[in-house]
Order: C-alpha cells, then sequence, then structure tokens
C-alpha cells in the first residue's frame, strides 16, 4: 500500500562477529525502511535485533566487529564516513530512542533542559524561540501542560511520560530516520498502547522511516506496516503485517504467533472447598518523617482485598505494576506484615503465627518468583537450592531424599543429571523449571506464582506454562497467579481478580472478566491485550 | 637457649593457619576457585603474590623468638642459667648477626669511615679530629682504594651462588608445575630476585653496611627488615580485628534492619565522626600509662613493645570498621531483598542458617577486597602514627620510627638520606605488591567488573 515511498536507509548484508570468540552474531541482514513507513525487527532475546541497530549506527560495543556489508542513507555510505561526519548524521538525519527511558535522562537535569540542549547543538535557536521550540515538541509528543512539565526532573514524570520526553529529544533535530529499540518494553500494557500509537501517529505525520525493534509479536501486530523475523542473527522471515500474520511461511514465527493467546478458550467455573480465604487484608507501610522518625502516614499497598482460592483452583490476580498484587502475595506468604485483616489457610488464621507455628504452613504455601536468575543463590548446587525446603520442612530418609531430586527434575524435563550444575549454567527456561521443582518439592497445596513467565521470552513462556497446568492436574495443587499479562489469563485461570492501587476492582470467572468487564480499568486492561484474530479490526494503515 | 613466645607470634602463626583454612575452604566452591585462577593467571598477580609471600616469610621467621643463655659468669657455681634480655629471633639468625655490628654513629652506605668527625688522638698522644675508621666495615682491606673491586668480586660470587639456589627451588617447583596453565614463571622469576638480593645482601653484610648506619650505629638494612614483621602483623591483624566487628554489625544491620539498624547506624557515624587520628592516639598514651605502671608484667623490654604493639592492632582495627560495616549493610540490605532469600523466608529456614548460607557467601568478595586493600593503609597508618610519637614502640623496629628519625636527617647538611630509603624502599614494595594484589582481586571478584577482566 505504500510501495511508492521512498526508501530512507539501506542495510545491505550487515555481518558481525565477536572480536574474542568469533562467533557471529549477525548474518547478512538486509533490509530497508521506507519513508512513513514502520518496519519491525522482531526476534527473542540474543537474535541480533539490537546488534543491527547499533552496528547501522556505528555503535557496536568493543567486543563486536562489523566484518562485512553496507549501510546507506540516502547517498551516504555509513561504513565509509569519518566519525565526525557519523555524529552529525546520528543526531540529524537517524534518532535513537531505547528501552529504558530513566535511565537515558539525565537525572539531575530538567527535562525541558535536556531537550533544550539537543536544540542547542544542532540548531541555531536561542533564548525564547528556543524555549518555544521545546515547548511544540513536548506538546507534539502529547505531554500535557508542556511548559509546566518543562522544570520537571525525569523522576517526577511517570515511565510513559519519560519515554515521551525520550521521543521529543529523537525528533527535536528533525531526523528522517527513528530507530526505537524496545521502547515500550519497560511500560504498563495501557500505557504501552498510547507511546506505540504515538509512535505511529508521527511516523505519519512526519513521514519518518522507523525501525522498531521488538520482542512483542502483539506490538508489531498493532503498529507495523512491515515485519521481519530474526532468528540466530539472520532475518528467516520477511513481509508485509498482514501477510504475515495470515500466513506464517517459517515453523519459527508461527511458534512466535501461537504465543499470543487463544482469548476464547476458558477454563469452566470452578466447584471445591476453599483453600486459602482472605477477608479485608491490609498491608500498609508507614511513611517516617523527622528526626524522630515519627509516623507521618502510611502506603496503601493493599487496602482491603476480600477473595478465596478453592483446593485445585487457579486464581490469577491482575494487574499493572505498583498495583500492590505483589505485596499481597507476600503478606499471604507472611513475609511482609499485615495491618489489617484475616488470612486463612484451611481455617486457620495463619497471620498471627508465630515463625515456628507457621512452619506447618510454609510447607503447604510456596511461592515461584520473576526472576528465576535472582531467585536462585548463584552458589549453591541445583541440588542444595532444591533440597534447601526440604531440609528445612520435611524429615526425609536418606534415600527418600535421594529419590525426590531425581522424580523431581525429570518431572520438570530437566533430567536428575543438572542436580550437580549451578544456576549460572542454565538457562531461564530452564531455571524457572528448577524453581518450580524446588517449590513442588515440599509438596504444597498453594502455590503463590508471581509473575514467573514475565521475563521468559515468548516461546518458552508458552512450555513453563503448559507444565504448570499439568502440575495443577496431577498434585491438584492451587496457584495465585499474578500477573500484569491478561493475555494468558484465559485458558489458566478459572477466577480472575483485577486490582488497581491496592483494591481488588472486579472479580470474577475468567470468562466473565475477559468476555464481559465491568469496571472500566478492566476494560482499559483489556483493550490494550493483542488479539491474533484481530487481523480485520486493526485500523488501516494506508490514509 | 630459652623459647619466648611473645603474644604476637603467637598471633601472627594463628593467622597463618587461619588464613590457610580460609582458602582451603573456599577451594570447595568452584565459582571462587574460578576467581582465584582470574587472579593467578596474571603475570602481575604471580609477581605481586609471590612478593607479599617472601613477606609473610620474613614476618614468620622474625617471629621465632628466643632468648640466648649467658655464659656463667666465672666462679660463680650458681646452678641456675641466666639468660640475656636481648631478645633474638630466627631471621637474625640467618642474617648472620647482621643487628650485632653497631657503629658509633652515622655512616653512608658501603661507606668505611664514618659520617661525623670525632676528637682522636694519634700514636703520639695529640689530639686531632677526623672521620673515624668503622669497626664493622672494610676492616679486611689491605687499602680503602680497593674498596669497589672488592665489593664487585664479592658481588659476582654472591649473584653465582644466589642463582645456584634459585636454579635449585625453582628446578623443584618446575618438576611439579610445569604442565600448569599459570604463568609460574614469572613467579620464578621473581624468586630468583629475590633470592639473588637475600644471598647478596647475607654475603656482603658482614664487610660492609649495604645501606649505611642510623643515628645509634645501628644497620639500616637490618632495621628494615625487621620492619617487616611489624609492618605485617599490623597490616593483617588490625584488619583481622575490624572484620568480625564490621561483618556482625553489618549483616546484623542490613539483615534485621529496624531496631538493629538504627542501633548499629548510631555507633558507626558517632565513630566516624571522631578524629581517628585523636581517637588512636588517646588510646595508645592511655595503654602506655598502664605498661608503665606496671612494669613487673614484663621480663623483657621486647614484651613491653609487643604488649604496645598488639595494643595498637587492637586499637586500630577497634575504630577502622565503620566503612566496612556500611559496605556490607548496604550490600545485605540488597541481597536480603533478592529472591533466593525471600524463597528461604517461605520454606521456613532459620534466620541463621539464611545468613551463613545465603547471605555471607555473598558479601565475601567485598569482605576479600576490603582485607587487601585495607592492609596497604594500614601499613602506611602505622607510619604516620610513628611519626607522631605514638606508634610502635622503638624497642621494636619499624618503618614508621625510621621514618619518624628522617625528620631531623634530611635537614642536616650533607643530608642523610639513607634510613628515610632503606624504609621507604621496603615499604613502598610491599604496599605496591598489595595495592596491585588487591587491584586484580577485586576485578576479579566485584560481579560488576568481571566480564571486563575475563578478556584481559
Amino acid at each position: 500500500m505504500t510501495a511508492r515511498s521512498s526508501v530512507l536507509m539501506q542495510v545491505h548484508n550487515l555481518r558481525v562477529k565477536g572480536l574474542e570468540t568469533g562467533a557471529t552474531i549477525l548474518n547478512g541482514v538486509s533490509f530497508e525502511l521506507k519513508a512513513g513507513e514502520i518496519f519491525a525487527l522482531v526476534g527473542e532475546s540474543g537474535s541480533g535485533k539490537s546488534v543491527t541497530s547499533l552496528a547501522a549506527m556505528r555503535l557496536l560495543p568493543a567486543a563486536l566487529v562489523i566484518t562485512g556489508g553496507e549501510v546507506r542513507v540516502a547517498d551516504l555510505d555509513l561504513f565509509e564516513l569519518p566519525e565526525a561526519d557519523m555524529q552529525t548524521v546520528r543526531g540529524e538525519r537517524v534518532a535513537m530512542i531505547f528501552q529504558n527511558a530513566m535511565s537515558a535522562l539525565n537525572p539531575v537535569q530538567t527535562v525541558g533542559e535536556q531537550v533544550a540542549e539537543t536544540l542547542r547543538l544542532h540548531t541555531s535557536l536561542r533564548g525564547s524561540a528556543l524555549r518555544q521550540r521545546v515547548l511544540q515538541l513536548f506538546a507534539e509528543v502529547g505531554i500535557k501542560s508542556p511548559s509546566e512539565r518543562y522544570s520537571f526532573y525525569p523522576h517526577q514524570l511517570s515511565g510513559g511520560q519519560q519515554q515521551r520526553v525520550m521521543i521529543a529529544m529523537a525528533l527535536a533535530c528533525e531526523p528522517d530516520i527513528l530507530i526505537a529499540d524496545e521502547p515500550t518494553t519497560a511500560l504498563d500494557v495501557t500505557i504501552q498502547q498510547q507511546v506505540l500509537a504515538l509512535i505511529k501517529g508521527l511516523t505519519r505525520s512526519r513521514q519518518l522511516a522507523v525501525l522498531l525493534i521488538t520482542h512483542d509479536m502483539s506490538v508489531v501486530r498493532n503498529t507495523a506496516d512491515e515485519v521481519a523475523v530474526m532468528y540466530r542473527g539472520e532475518i528467516i522471515e520477511q513481509a508485509a503485517v498482514d501477510a504475515f500474520f495470515r500466513n506464517p511461511k517459517e515453523a519459527y514465527s508461527r511458534r512466535l504467533i501461537e504465543a499470543l493467546p487463544n482469548l476464547a478458550d476458558f477454563h469452566s467455573a470452578f466447584e471445591g472447598e476453599a483453600l486459602l480465604e482472605l477477608d479485608d487484608v491490609k498491608v500498609h507501610f508507614p511513611i517516617r518523617k523527622g528526626i524522630l522518625q515519627r509516623i507521618s502516614d502510611y502506603v496503601r499497598a493493599v487496602d482491603g482485598v476480600s477473595l478465596s482460592i478453592g483446593r485445585g483452583e487457579t486464581y490469577a490476580l491482575v494487574g499493572e505494576s505498583g498495583s500492590g498484587k505483589s505485596t499481597l502475595g507476600r503478606a499471604i506468604l507472611n513475609l511482609d506484615r499485615i495491618s489489617a485483616g484475616n488470612i486463612t489457610f484451611q481455617g486457620v488464621p495463619i497471620h498471627s503465627l508465630n515463625r515456628r507455628a507457621l512452619l506447618p504452613y510454609r510447607k503447604k504455601i510456596q511461592v515461584i518468583f520473576q526472576n528465576p536468575f535472582s531467585s536462585m543463590n548463584p552458589r549453591l548446587t541445583l541440588r542444595e537450592i532444591i533440597y534447601e525446603g526440604v531440609d528445612s520442612l520435611m524429615n526425609l530418609s536418606g534415600t527418600e531424599r535421594e529419590q525426590r531430586i531425581t522424580v523431581l527434575l525429570d518431572r520438570v524435563q530437566l533430567g536428575a543429571e543438572f542436580s550437580q550444575r549451578y544456576p549460572h549454567e542454565l538457562s531461564g527456561g530452564q531455571l524457572q523449571r528448577v524453581a518450580i521443582a524446588r517449590a513442588l518439592a515440599v509438596e504444597p497445596e498453594l502455590i503463590i506464582c508471581d509473575e514467573p513467565t514475565s521475563a521468559l521470552d515468548v516461546s518458552i513462556r508458552a512450555e513453563v506454562l503448559e507444565l504448570l497446568q499439568e502440575l495443577q492436574s496431577e498434585f491438584g495443587v492451587s496457584y495465585l497467579f499474578i500477573t500484569h499479562d491478561l493475555s494468558i489469563v484465559p485458558g489458566l485461570a478459572h477466577r480472575v481478580g483485577v486490582m488497581q492501587s491496592g483494591r481488588l476492582v472486579e472479580q470474577g470467572t475468567a470468562e466473565e472478566i475477559l468476555t464481559r468487564p465491568q469496571h472500566p480499568y478492566t476494560q482499559a486492561l483489556l483493550a490494550s491485550v493483542p488479539r491474533v484474530d484481530a487481523a480485520e479490526s486493526t485500523d488501516s494503515t494506508g490514509e | 637457649m630459652k623459647p619466648l613466645l611473645l603474644w604476637s607470634d603467637l598471633l601472627i602463626y594463628l593467622l597463618v593457619l587461619m588464613l590457610c583454612l580460609f582458602f582451603l575452604r573456599l577451594r570447595g566452591d568452584p565459582q571462587t576457585r574460578e576467581h582465584w585462577r582470574r587472579v593467578f593467571s596474571t603475570r602481575l598477580g604471580m609477581v605481586t603474590f609471590t612478593l607479599i609471600l617472601v613477606y609473610v616469610g620474613i614476618a614468620l621467621l622474625d617471629s621465632l623468638h628466643f632468648r640466648r643463655a649467658l655464659e656463667p659468669v666465672e666462679g660463680t657455681q650458681s646452678t641456675e642459667r641466666f639468660y640475656d634480655n636481648q631478645v633474638t629471633s630466627a631471621l637474625d639468625v640467618m642474617l648472620a648477626g647482621m643487628g650485632e655490628r653497631f657503629e658509633r654513629t652515622y655512616s653512608s652506605p658501603f661507606a668505611l669511615i664514618s659520617f661525623a668527625k670525632e676528637n682522636m688522638k694519634d700514636e703520639n698522644g695529640a689530639l686531632y679530629r677526623d672521620f673515624p675508621q668503622l669497626e664493622h666495615a672494610g676492616r679486611h682491606l689491605a687499602t680503602p682504594a680497593d674498596r669497589w673491586t672488592d665489593v664487585l668480586k664479592k658481588s659476582i660470587t654472591a649473584l653465582i651462588w644466589g642463582l645456584l639456589i634459585s636454579a635449585v627451588v625453582v628446578g623443584m617447583q618446575w618438576a611439579f608445575l610445569r604442565r600448569s596453565s599459570l604463568p609460574w614463571y614469572a613467579s620464578w622469576l621473581t624468586q630468583t630476585a629475590v633470592i639473588c638480593l637475600a644471598v647478596w645482601l647475607v654475603l656482603i653484610s658482614p664487610y660492609y653496611h649495604v645501606l649505611g648506619t642510623d643515628r645509634g650505629g645501628a644497620d639500616v638494612a637490618y632495621q628494615s627488615i625487621k620492619g617487616v614483621r611489624t609492618a605485617v602483623l599490623l597490616g593483617t591483624l588490625a584488619t583481622l580485628i575490624m572484620l568480625p566487628i564490621a561483618v556482625t554489625l553489618g549483616v546484623m544491620a542490613g539483615y534485621f534492619k529496624g531496631r538493629v539498624d538504627d542501633v548499629v547506624q548510631y555507633l558507626y557515624t558517632t565513630m566516624s565522626s571522631i578524629p581517628g587520628i585523636l581517637l588512636i592516639a588517646a588510646s595508645v598514651l592511655l595503654f602506655q600509662v598502664y605498661i608503665d605502671l606496671h612494669p613487673d608484667f614484663f621480663s623483657t623490654g621486647m614484651e613491653k613493645a609487643d604488649a604496645r604493639f598488639i595494643a595498637l592492632c587492637f586499637i586500630l582495627g577497634v575504630t577502622s570498621w565503620s566503612s566496612l560495616c556500611r559496605l556490607i549493610r548496604g550490600e545485605t540490605l540488597k541481597i536480603s531483598q533478592l529472591e533466593f532469600v525471600q524463597a528461604a523466608h517461605a520454606f521456613g529456614v532459620s534466620h541463621s542458617r539464611i545468613v551463613t548460607r545465603h547471605i555471607l557467601p555473598n558479601v565475601v568478595h567485598i569482605i576479600l577486597i576490603t582485607f587487601v586493600l585495607d592492609f596497604s593503609s594500614l601499613v602506611l597508618a602505622e607510619a604516620v602514627l610513628s611519626y607522631i610519637g605514638v606508634g610502635i614502640d622503638p624497642a621494636m623496629g619499624s618503618w614508621g620510627n625510621m621514618i619518624n628519625s628522617a625528620r631531623s636527617e634530611l635537614s642536616r647538611e650533607p643530608v642523610v638520606w639513607w634510613t628515610l630509603s632503606g624504609a621507604f624502599f621496603f615499604m613502598f614494595v610491599l604496599v605496591l605488591a598489595a595495592n596491585l594484589f588487591a587491584d586484580l582481586v577485586r576485578d576479579a571478584f566485584d560481579p560488576r567488573t568481571g566480564s571486563r577482566v575475563a578478556t584481559a
């Protein structure tokens, strides 16, 4: 549909190698960026998509070298330019925005000043004209009341606002090309949509050529015009977005697309005895002020939550970061004290038990954390890690103990030969399996899964979720599944609770929540969930 | 001969034993072993570690003390044996009486005559003023003009001996270690250099004062070597006294938080707001008064000096824990929020087990880095303290005391430069080696710099 648009940047047969290892990082990557179009480069971590953009801009870390290829911006061959000219290209013709806006902004300078600084370097604007231009840019990227925000420091802005400032800074010098490296990964889903819409709007209005690097198929689906799938340093498939989603050619692309959830497949509602019951649970953290550290106020992390989880049931607790869902998980584990309310497990109020009296319940309630790399002590072997709970909570004979680890590692599809390895020798997906094995080792009845898949690549995510479900039907264990991602809820959860600023705003069966959401916040969350079957409903791009 | 075990001797051997056990235990952890491998796979690591070991070796030899039996005085029938008040060490024996060849006052390196003129009488009994001959230097020479050829001849002999001994020492190691991938040759070269220097010193010092003599006529080279024990012991002992305080308080503050944290923070903010030198000076002077009031506790001057020395180590250790404590508290705060510690809580693991299994192993790198870094700063601190007169007892050889005496020597004309140079050279080599080694250790153990060194 935009075949007539001009090509602004050409990458041809780009090759990159590791200097020390000699490993091939990029193996002949070629693509073109056209004015007014978004070209998405998709791949999992380590596929070489970020290296591609850094190599094209000659910003590779010292450990990597470009061994071949050509990058052209209009009529310039970037690899032939002296470094000084390259600087000008980077500022004025090609702009870049990164994943983490907070660390890209200088924390001790106001955001307005930072944008002005860029303008001062590349244009002749000074004084009030300069300020006007900054305000104009802020307005363009959708920052509300720009003149007020001009004197804000980065930490006073939210993640989405910071990313907008980054975009304003990138646009300051009127570039033709914008490279966006995972621009929305660090943002909450609802804000993600807004920032993507902004990038998309700017692409059209300014006729930018955008290279969008992402691991998230839903971002591609909703924003890009053309897509290239990267796998181990090569582009294995390249097509227009509509054609790609309708008919992916490579098996790997299919897997990436299939990792997107099917929002039609629900668990039937659950009937059974209640295992865990929360009654008006509150977790307040005191804010202390002054020399005497008097408590001046409270952070109401969890503010009156009531819910119950049945035996063998999966309860999904959904909310954005800061909504208090993880704190609630920690409160159930008795890692944080609750300020009010009741937590009863099998009829016993466990929140008031002391350390020793709690031990039998520790065995019954276990946890799997988000980041498998930090949830295991790097200095212990997997064997020691898995035995930690067993030795602390159970009395097992020597042979039972030996058998258990073999059975467990087999059950999570790792194999007993892993028992002597150290965490750093395993991949994220494998480590998360170990974390599951560790939780299972003490035969718990409830496992609190705190975002167990959000640190994993999409193709592995599905496998881990599948394993969790298998284990549920096998051992009848219940899950409290804490997540920010509504898209994994169908097919996993029986019931769903939606949390916003410490309160449970809506709860019900998965089907109710996902098909007939009542609360506006749930509706907003749901609107930002990508849908594969939405090929027809995506907004048209060829205006 | 009666062996004499000073408190500091006991401590130094205990220390070496503990360090050996510590490193043996660390060997069990493959990650730590990998880190150490990284340290020793560099030539610099090998050279500096060899030098440190040489210093430690000298310190250990110098810690085998005994008192010589005195010859029974003719005519007395007493069966009781008396012992020399002068304490001798194994090192003194090896240096072949280097410390017993006193002159009357200053003499420059390799000098044959004294530095200062004295009144002397000639054969006729007439008084004249000239530089007197030294008692223990160049007596074997026929004419003073032969001096430099003689030094050269003796040096060459010493070099040949040195190379022969090195060949044996290095050869034995080579037989065992030639297949090792570590750069042992760097260590062997260092060893050869050290052995040659040592042999040369031992062979030539009966004939000349290599580094001259000081105001009291004592051999400067000997004093510099005696300073090694003081420095090594002070560096390690003070650090080891400081470590348990800092680690216990730091981990407790970071792990339990709340009131415990408040108390610990209060302690170290108070501690670090008192001027360090003042606190140390006051404590040392207090202890000095105690020593002076109880002379009967100590049978020799050396024991008195030793008591003061241990007190100094103790005071340095007790006053310098705050910075490490702060570091460890911060790191513990960070680690105790990590998910593996949370998981351990969820498993009902006890506090003591969490601390020993999860927290301590993950702060070991900080402890290790601080240990090596603080070592050199404490050696330097000793020099500063001795300079202002609250350091080591003058009876005990120390570089700080030598530097202190240099204060007046440097203002003389012609200048007396060798005392300062001797102390400076030995201290410089030790502190430089320790600092370079500390850098390597930090690079290898600090997780943030880990990947960078992997390719170096």
